[in-house]
């Protein structure tokens, strides 16, 4: 506001540090490639033609957890499975994000037994979680973007 | 013929033919099972699959059942199927021991029962004599327990609804950072 009232018009624009560094987070934020039951269908549907998800960013999903910043959980975890979820997590390099897809991974969905974790949430911490069984594009869409207005209200303090 | 009909049949010449290994013949809603005795289920399954007017060189499946509170606990049921004939049928053994339950590998006969035998080793918990690969098959390698006997829980967690939400809520584990 200063600089641009004494200097004038030098084509520059100016923001605070906390909004450009989370505007760049949420603009190319590639996902994790972590599909593991029938939501991972609806996953690939979203990131294909139709419902593109390449237009908020997510250009590719990458397979490697050291190159990615947000892990969406699609699908059923089961006990088996649970520790690969969490060394996933931990080889993901800061800062990162986890969207919890459709029932089974937010609450376990239908099954409530003893081979389906039942929420994620006890391996790992989530920042949104997405219903519906599976949940349709749109509303995958709705999720990560609920996530974007989240990490663009993050603040200076967590993350120096 | 109809079906009903071929598969009392069949199980007639297998009722003639080793009459010292079944104990009785039963139907249930148009399906013929044969009961074994467990010791000759071998025996028996090698007459289905090499006689030349049955022809059961299809194994379908084993599963298992276990009736917890009744003994004898443990049930194999072998779903055999003839695809000469199209005719199906089931021989039923009830294993002997309800503490340390274990019956014969039927492999060497129906190699297709490998897997099918592991399951039934990981999940009831039925030694599987003679077995050429007797591991796990579907729980994790320091799983404790066999999961689908009766007395096994069914989850760990109750049904979180509306009107119990914080109790469960309180002692859920949630993942820290």
């Amino acid at each position: 506001m200063g600089v641009t009232q004494k200097l004038g018009n030098m084509g520059v624009v100016t923001m605070r540090l906390e909004d450009a560094v989370n505007w760049a987070r949420t603009r190319a934020m590639w996902p994790l490639l972590f599909g593991l039951a029938c939501c991972a269908i609806e996953m690939m549907s979203t990131q294909a033609s139709n419902y593109d998800m390449s237009r908020f960013g997510m250009e590719l999903n990458r397979p490697s957890p050291r190159q990615s910043d947000l892990m969406i959980v699609a699908g059923r975890l089961s006990r088996k499975m649970a520790p690969v979820l969490r060394q996933l997590y931990d080889q993901m390099p800061d800062p990162k994000w986890v969207l919890a897809m459709g029932d089974c991974a937010s609450c376990a969905g239908v099954f409530n037994n003893y081979a389906i974790v039942q929420g994620v949430d006890e391996i790992v911490p989530v920042d949104v979680y997405v219903a519906g069984c599976p949940p349709r594009p749109e509303q995958l869409i709705h999720g990560v973007l609920t996530l974007h207005q989240r990490v663009m209200q993050e603040q200076l303090t967590k993350w120096v | 013929m109809t079906t009903f009909e071929q598969r009392t049949a069949a199980a007639k010449i297998i009722q003639d033919a080793l009459p010292h290994a079944i104990e009785r013949v039963y139907e249930f809603r148009g399906d013929v099972t044969l009961v074994v005795k467990p010791a000759y289920i071998v025996e028996v399954c090698r007459f289905c699959r090499d006689s030349a007017e049955l022809q059961f060189d299809m194994f379908s499946g084993v599963s298992g059942v276990d009736y917890y509170p009744d003994s004898p606990r443990f049930a194999l049921v072998y779903h055999l199927y003839s695809l000469r004939n199209n005719v199906s049928i089931e021989l039923k053994a009830f294993v002997e021991d309800d503490d340390e339950p274990s019956i014969d590998s039927v492999t060497e006969v129906y190699p297709a029962a490998n897997w099918f035998e592991r399951e039934i080793l990981d999940m009831f918990g039925v030694t599987i004599n003679n077995h050429p690969d007797p591991r796990r098959i579907l729980t994790p390698a320091d799983w404790e327990g066999h999961p689908l006997r009766k007395d096994y829980p069914l989850g760990y967690e109750t049904v979180q609804f509306s009107f119990n939400f914080d109790e469960v809520n309180k002692h859920k584990p949630y993942a820290k950072e």
